[in-house]
């Protein structure tokens, strides 16, 4: 028994009224008066042009036109970990939708009638839609100036090519490990780009007001590194980050989509060239697809080497990137795939290249997983054809090469508490692994899959949470904190937090989304940290609360300060059980004494985290040093599929996913990240997919043609496993969840599909067309990728 | 030209001007301010603008404002019961069945109409109820489960 009173509870979500009631308020819900601007972006028709000149006189004639700006008024570069994107499109755009200009007017209707309006020249260049060309020797630089732009120490661009960043890991020796191995199997896997497809599209309503204050309210997971952002960018209008506010209101999805920052620099700006007015940017659905973040493609080629008992003695692992025209936080996903890319394998051989490449396809960025998902499906693909050529079976295969406690990761750290193990084997039991069904119906197939995960929170090694915590007069409470309620369920699990310390009910402590000019910094809600991040920030504040609370009643009542104990909402003693003090006696106002004077005042708690143990300095060439990440968590996934064999259908009977979460501080709120997020990750391996055409313009940016789940498509049971072997740093053992309930998605997929009709595919998605051909022998043209060229094989030597 | 509509918008009578091409979302979102209704792709995917126009669920993005004239409106404001959440709505509170949320009043709508329709769905029919109204959080799987327990519920107190 844990004897926690509120932590590992199912509590109620504190949001949980305000949303079901529709009382909750997103961007496009806050009213703005009658001064309210909206602004039309006009938008590159080509995937990469010149811009030669640009015409706004007839647009500027139409009545309820306010303001039109283009790239002369913002000559300004920013981003997140690399200064690459521009506000707006400079001399040359970089992909189709990209911002060029925006109109601004009374209403969106003439905004919109009037941005068709503006004329822009260009001259058409060839587009680079794909790593290979933008790979070879003589493809358009895509960023000339690369050498010149700002980043962080941890990238490594290589200027005069499209490489954009080059993460390299290297541990041990390749060539022993390959001597050593009795095979070495080798094998290329492609995937495609994602859209997070959030329910509610980006939008930001900025506000220049008169005394030359920016407020930029947006739907948004990080108000803080986006007011820094915007007070970076915007340092040449004479701008300071005391100047700048951002208001977080509900947000109706993120999934790394609104992290960073994107179109929200858009209001920001525009609202300096209209000052005094507010002005709305607020994407349509289709710009939500094109002109966000998207989940990178990637081709990946590995090697590794095996002996014949299935141990695992080297691993070479090149993973190419299609990051897009701005890779300002895309590379980072790069970079944090690259240091993780064995897998959660034990493997003391390891050589990767994780390559960022510029195309002209629309920025790649962060989207749940961060990398993971996509070096996953080719490298748990493999493992199971590894397994199958060594008449190994695939879980013992994985079991023997799991990685532990302490065992060397792949840039020199150890492996931190794990229950990858108890998870397999858990998992294993669960989807009775062994056990082979066979369908009644002759046209059905029956297959199960299995895969291993693992994923860290990938973030510079600063990044901080702070909160402060507030008492009301009732010993209600109110918790400031700037990471954002992006659905997984935060404020709940901070309300649980604090009040496990202070002993006070979830019900009576309200936390709300921030506003960076009332709640303390935060880096992001990126990363799965947040329940270890600034669920240790919360922690601490609730503690310094107590300690304050421990010191007034001492002082107060001259009593033994380390006697006391908190329960109830009431302060007490160990060592006078009689003793009882309601906390709302005195937590504002102070305890009065004998004279009629008080001692105390009202206790406000305040709290920050940051790792300080972690660093990104590590050596270029190898990987070898520092310490990038701060933990990994773990687990194993396995599936039950039913296919279809004339059409490649596929329906799911069973799922099982099994975590390694540290401790589970609310099991619903825990569920539910596991059965939304292996829905999303199963609709990534079965249907969804971007496609483009020969321009590079989008082809699906809408739910019609870039289908995902609905209610009828869900599996029809998840089994979700939680494992308990407590993170030493994290708030009761915690450590993140909310990713890594996506990453096995594809990988358990495509290994259910290789045991019920044995054919392996490596290119996703694998929807039922791709599948039905493949059973007849046939091949879908695109998933017949070229291959990088064969000279950048030779970095491997 | 703008033309008088009047109807019922959560049992009280509402009389506005529309143009004759403004779409119901837009109008009861900006004219008349009720924001349960959200936009979330403007073209009948998403679920998440559900309202009842005479107790049947649309899509209020594809209906034009003017279509409404003489019908009575329901939007999620108008299932509350005496000012607080109804027991459809405690079931999805007390499942934790929502994550963002943006999602929440265009699913109750749904839910709402399939409980009418038929008192005892069954989970396949609850699906099928639902299935125009898209959740990227969640995977259903919470929304679909709170629905049930409502069901059974109901119809324990129905036995008792």
């Amino acid at each position: 028994m844990s004897g926690y009173k509120y932590i590992g509870k199912s509590t109620v979500r504190v949001d949980g009224k305000v949303k079901i009631s529709g009382a909750a308020q997103y961007i496009d819900d806050l009213e703005f008066g009658p001064g309210l601007l909206f602004a039309e972006i006009v938008e590159s028709p080509h995937a990469y042009a010149r811009i030669k000149k640009i015409d706004c006189s007839k647009a500027l004639k139409v009545e309820g036109v306010v303001k039109i700006v283009t790239g002369k008024e913002f000559p300004y570069r920013f981003g997140l970990y690399m200064h690459d994107r521009y506000i707006f499109a400079q001399d040359h755009v970089r992909f189709v939708g990209e911002q060029v200009g925006a109109v601004i007017a009374r209403t969106p209707e003439i905004a919109k009638r009037a941005s068709k309006l503006v004329r822009v020249d260009y001259e058409v260049l060839e587009p680079v839609l794909d790593v290979v060309t933008a790979l070879l020797d003589n493809a358009p630089l895509i960023h000339p100036e690369l050498g010149k732009y700002q980043h962080v120490p941890w990238f490594f661009p290589e200027k005069n090519t499209n490489i954009a960043h080059f993460r390299k890991v290297r541990k041990g020796n390749m060539n022993e490990g390959f001597k050593e191995a009795d095979y070495i199997f080798e094998d290329t896997y492609t995937v495609p780009r994602y859209a997070h497809c959030s329910i509610e599209t980006h939008g930001a309503v900025g506000l220049f007001d008169h005394s030359r204050r920016l407020t930029v309210w947006a739907a948004s997971q990080s108000p803080h590194t986006q007011r820094h952002l915007f007070a970076e960018a915007l340092a040449p209008l004479g701008i300071k980050h005391k100047d700048v506010r951002v208001i977080a209101p509900h947000v109706g999805g993120g999934f790394g989509g609104k992290a960073g920052v994107s179109m929200e620099i858009l209001a920001a700006s525009l609202a300096t060239a209209v000052q005094g007015s507010p002005v709305k940017v607020l994407w349509s659905r289709a710009q939500e697809f094109y002109n966000t973040y998207q989940r990178q493609g990637v081709v990946a080629k590995m090697r590794f080497g095996v002996k014949n008992d299935g141990t695992i003695t080297a691993l070479e692992q090149k993973l190419y990137w299609d990051a897009g025209a701005y890779v300002e936080y895309g590379a980072n996903v790069v970079n944090a795939a690259g240091l993780s890319a064995t897998g959660p394998y034990r493997i003391p051989n390891v050589y990767i290249d994780s390559v960022c490449v510029y195309t002209n396809l629309p920025p790649g960025g962060p989207y749940r997983g961060f990398g993971y998902s996509e070096f996953l499906f080719g490298l748990e693909s493999h493992m199971n054809e590894i397994a199958k050529k060594l008449k190994l079976d695939p879980v013992d295969f994985r079991r023997k090469n799991a990685i532990c406690e302490g065992d060397t990761l792949n840039y020199g750290g150890k492996m931190n508490p794990s229950g990858l193990l108890e998870c397999i084997d858990k998992v294993a039991k669960e989807i009775e692994w062994g056990k082979k069904r066979v369908s009644k119906d002759p046209r059905k197939a029956i297959g199960k899959g299995f895969a291993l995960f693992w994923k860290a929170p990938a973030m510079p090694p600063n990044a901080a949470s702070s909160a402060f915590l507030k008492f009301n007069e009732d010993a209600s409470l109110n918790i400031l904190v700037s990471a954002m309620e992006i659905g997984q369920g935060f404020l709940t699990v901070m309300a649980q937090i604090a009040g496990e310390v202070l002993g006070i009910p979830p019900e009576k402590i309200r936390v709300e989304t921030p506003d960076t000019d009332r709640n303390p910094y935060e880096w992001q809600t990126v990363a799965s940290h947040i329940t270890w991040s600034t669920g240790n920030a919360v922690k601490k504040a609730a503690m310094d609360a107590r300690e304050q609370i421990f010191d007034i009643a001492s002082r107060a009542l001259g009593k033994d300060r380390n006697s006391f104990y908190l329960e109830d909402e009431t302060l007490k003693s160990r060592t006078e059980p009689e003793f009882a003090l309601s906390l709302k006696n005195f937590v504002i106002n102070g305890i009065m004494m004998k004279d009629g004077t008080f001692r105390g005042g009202p206790i406000i708690g305040r709290g920050m985290f940051m790792p300080e143990f972690a660093s990104a300095i590590s050596d270029p060439q190898t990987s070898q040093g520092g310490k990038p990440n701060v933990h990994y968590t773990v687990g194993a996934s396995a599936i039950e599929i039913e296919i279809d064999r004339e059409t490649g259908k596929i329906t799911i009977p069973k799922v099982v996913l099994g975590v390694d979460c540290g401790k589970v501080l609310n099991p619903d709120l825990l569920r539910g990240q596991v059965t939304g997020g292996m829905l999303q990750g199963l609709a990534t391996v079965l249907y969804e997919e971007m496609r483009f055409d020969s321009k590079g313009k989008l082809l699906n940016a809408n739910f019609t043609d870039y289908k995902i789940p609905t209610a009828m498509d869900v599996p029809d049971e998840i089994v979700s496993i939680f494992v308990e072997h407590e993170q030493p740093d994290g708030p009761f053992g915690a450590r993140g969840v909310g990713e890594h309930t996506m990453i096995p998605a594809a990988p358990i997929i495509a290994n259910a599909i290789e045991d019920a009709l044995g054919i392996r595919i490596k290119s996703m998605p694998i929807t039922a067309e791709k599948i039905a051909l493949a059973l007849k022998g046939l091949d879908l043209p695109q998933a017949s990728r070229a291959e990088p060229p064969v000279c950048f094989q030779k970095t491997s030597t | 030209m703008e033309k008088s509509i009047s109807f019922l918008l959560n049992g009280e009578k509402r009389t506005v001007e529309v143009s004759p091409s403004e779409g119901l979302l837009g109008m009861l979102r900006d004219k008349i301010g009720v924001k349960s209704p959200k936009c979330g792709c403007d073209r009948g995917d998403c679920g998440t603008c559900s309202v009842m126009i005479d107790g049947r669920v649309v899509r209020s993005c594809l209906v034009l404002a003017i279509e409404v004239d003489g019908a009575a409106l329901t939007t999620l404001e108008g299932l509350l019961e005496n000012g607080d959440l109804n027991p459809l709505q405690k079931a999805f509170l007390n499942k934790n069945a929502f994550q963002c949320g943006f999602c929440a009043p265009g699913m109750i709508m749904s839910a709402t109409e399939l409980l009418k329709r038929n008192s005892q769905p069954t989970r396949d029919e609850i699906k099928e109820g639902l299935a125009g109204n898209l959740c990227r959080c969640t995977g259903y799987t919470p929304i679909i489960d709170a629905v049930l327990d409502l069901v059974s519920e109901q119809k324990k107190d129905r036995k008792q």
